[in-house]
């Protein structure tokens, strides 16, 4: 009888049995290594996680500042090791909270901010030097980095020592997630812009981390998502180089976020794949001289794609194997999706059970006792082969497609994911792809599995006042004038930066400023292809 | 007989930026031989009430993944009585928990399709309301 080829996601055939024969097949050792040494296949640092664990950083924030700071007091004493800030629709699309358009959004799926004593209020009594801080805010990122900085100067930080990560990878927001304001050209220069000006000021900082991981969650492949997560990080590092910066001025500070659902040999190899080829380009395509800048420094974390609304208490299990995965990836920094989150903002309870699943591997698992346990199984090490070849093949494909800007102005790499996205829609509704408790083993369901995280109108209420307050005691002649530095550097192609530093330590809003740059920039217009 | 083309307009409420359900569902109503009229992201009430009108559509679908379905389809409701679209078959989709969908259809909404629906049981619905309806 001939058995059923197994084919995995990214388009590879899964074999029977591998021996040493497969790994020399499918290109050898040659790209294996040792950790902390070039192409860091096996992890960026030699020692990993002995020397320390993996960050964990669950991704939080709601309603308003005050709200958030004490869910990170929460997270923070129960052994959470970084932040990562959640905020609300109208901050992520550059609204204050009392634009009619923010109606019934304000403090809803994060926190709302309007001005810097937002920030001054959420970060109140954490210490920015142990707690690194991740804002995941994109289209309006440039208005937060500054905030972030300006708040941490305000506290007494020298911004030029201080760490953390702004998601800030404006090109996947087309493809996925959809926080974008302005057109493509001008939202990669104002990425640009905070690459330049963290580079100078706060050269610590990270003020990109390029996802994957949306990519992934709108329906590419593994290989895929990292493959085009390299294409969209060469597209910011050539606006770069294009400014006269030297690829070892800023590449070290370029980071990563990718997914963690799927099939578990299939992810890992996808990291190390991952590592070696974003080392190979910077060395070789770029010409990278400090192996700082070919590290692939990544959050490997949510599975958010892979958790299920039936049967949500099986997502606790699951969250233990994306955990698994990410350990056994070699990341830098580690969050999960929490059971509940296919219903609802996670609850206390939901945050401190993914919390404990990562310590459980820490304290009791022994994965941070060696580096790269894996390596040498000749099914990874094959497997690694194959999807570097393939993320190589499929950059190229982007390549002789016109680029990744290109393809993501004209809708055409959002139009490739949403149709395999449906694809695998039709084989989990046909049951060809198994998935439990959704088109196997299911069971009648209960009626309210979870606790539902309540919205408060109040919240929102709250919010504007704060908000009045603010530009009651601010200067208006301040504004003002950084307002009107922050359009006229715009219109003159300048860094805006600096300026909009000045006008959120001015405690402009983030829609005022919003408004300036869509002034000059214009808003992005949706391509819509099927 | 050639029975005329459903038409639907899947809309994309509110701020929200998440549109892997909205486009799978389009996709799914394209196959099935329904005309369908995607507005892409962050469309408000009167925006969508507008879409609907000037294209003369039969169903009005709407996805929404963040929670904001209630106080937006409250807002959608007068406006879809001033454009003359109170006859059209209204039907909501999504993180749309089943705590809500009562409140959904005293405010109008036909049906819900949660996360998890099967396309089949989304176009045979539709189906059958619009013979119904013609």
């Amino acid at each position: 009888m001939t058995q059923k080829k197994i084919i995995n996601e990214s388009g590879i055939e899964v074999k029977e049995l591998y021996t040493e024969a497969d790994v020399e097949a499918s290109g050898g050792v040659g790209m294996v290594g040792l950790p902390g040494q070039y192409p860091f296949t096996r992890g960026i640092h030699r020692e990993m996680y002995r020397k320390r664990p993996w960050t964990m950083r669950q991704y939080t924030g709601f309603a308003n500042a005050k709200d958030t700071n004490e869910r990170f007091h929460y997270l923070i004493e129960n052994g959470q090791t970084g932040l990562n800030v959640a905020f609300d629709l109208p901050t992520q699309t550059g609204l204050d909270t009392d634009d009619p358009l923010a109606e019934g959004e304000v403090g809803r799926v994060g926190m709302a901010v309007d001005t810097l004593r937002d920030f001054e209020i959420a970060f109140d009594g954490i210490d920015l030097e142990k707690i690194t801080v991740s804002l995941t805010i994109n289209g309006s990122a440039a208005i937060l980095i500054a905030m972030y900085l300006a708040m941490a100067e305000k506290r007494g930080y020298d911004v030029a020592k201080l760490r953390g990560t702004a998601q800030n990878d404006i090109l996947k927001e087309f493809i996925g997630r959809g926080t974008w304001i302005f057109p493509v050209e001008p939202s990669i220069k104002l990425v640009g812009d905070t690459i330049e000006y963290c580079a100078k000021y706060a050269p610590k900082y990270s003020p990109v981390s390029v996802c994957g991981y949306h990519i992934r969650e709108s329906g590419a492949t593994p290989a895929q998502e990292m493959a085009y997560a390299f294409c969209i990080a060469k597209a910011y590092a050539d606006d770069m180089l294009k400014r006269g910066l030297h690829i070892d001025e800023f590449a070290g500070r370029l980071s990563y976020n990718f997914n963690i659902f799927g099939n578990i040999f299939e992810q890992v190899a996808k990291f190390r794949a991952g590592r070696g080829l974003w080392a190979k380009i910077i060395k070789e395509d770029y010409g990278a001289e400090n192996p700082k800048s070919m590290w692939l420094r990544m959050i490997a974390a949510g599975g958010g794609g892979g958790l299920t609304i039936e049967q949500p208490e099986n997502n606790i299990v699951r969250g233990a194997y994306y955990a698994l995965i990410s350990a056994l990836s070699g990341t830098q920094t580690m969050a999960l999706c929490c059971y509940d989150e296919a219903y609802t903002i996670p609850s206390e309870y939901a945050q401190r059970i993914s919390l404990r699943t990562m310590q459980l591997l820490i304290e009791e698992m022994g994965l941070c006792e060696t580096v790269d346990p894996l390596a040498g199984s000749y099914y990874v090490e094959t497997m690694t082969n194959d999807m570097r070849q393939k993320m190589e093949e499929t950059m190229a494909e982007v390549e002789a497609e016109g680029g990744i800007v290109k393809m993501v102005s004209e809708g055409i790499i959002q139009a490739k994911v949403s149709a395999q996205a449906y694809e695998m829609q039709k084989d989990i509704q046909s049951g060809a792809f198994p998935k439990v408790g959704v088109n196997c083993y299911q069971i009648k369901e209960e009626e309210n599995e979870v606790e539902f995280h309540d919205y408060n109108i109040r919240d929102a209420e709250q919010q504007v006042e704060n908000l009045n307050a603010v530009k009651a005691e601010r200067s208006q002649a301040e504004v003002e004038r950084t307002l009107t530095q922050v359009k006229a550097d715009a219109e003159a192609g300048n860094n805006v930066m600096p300026a909009i530093v000045e006008a959120v330590k001015a405690y402009a809003t983030v829609g005022e400023i919003t408004t300036k740059l869509v002034e000059v920039y214009g808003t992005y217009q949706e391509p819509i292809r099927f | 007989m050639t029975e005329n083309k459903i038409r639907v307009l899947m809309g994309k409420p509110g701020l929200d930026g998440h549109d892997h359900g909205a486009k799978v569902v389009v996709r799914a109503m394209m196959d099935a031989g329904f005309e369908v009229i995607y507005t892409g992201l962050r469309k408000t009430p009167r925006q969508i009430a507008e879409a609907a009108s000037n294209e003369n559509v039969d169903v009005i679908g709407l996805s929404s993944m963040a929670g904001s379905h209630i106080p937006f389809c409250q807002k959608l409701k007068p406006l879809l009585k001033e454009y003359n679209l109170e006859d059209k078959l209204w039907i909501i989709g999504g993180n749309v928990p089943k705590k809500d969908h009562e409140a959904l259809q005293k405010i109008g909404i036909d049906a819900v399709f949660p996360t998890g629906s099967h396309f089949d049981d989304i176009i045979d619905y539709i189906r059958s309301r619009y013979r119904q309806l013609v």
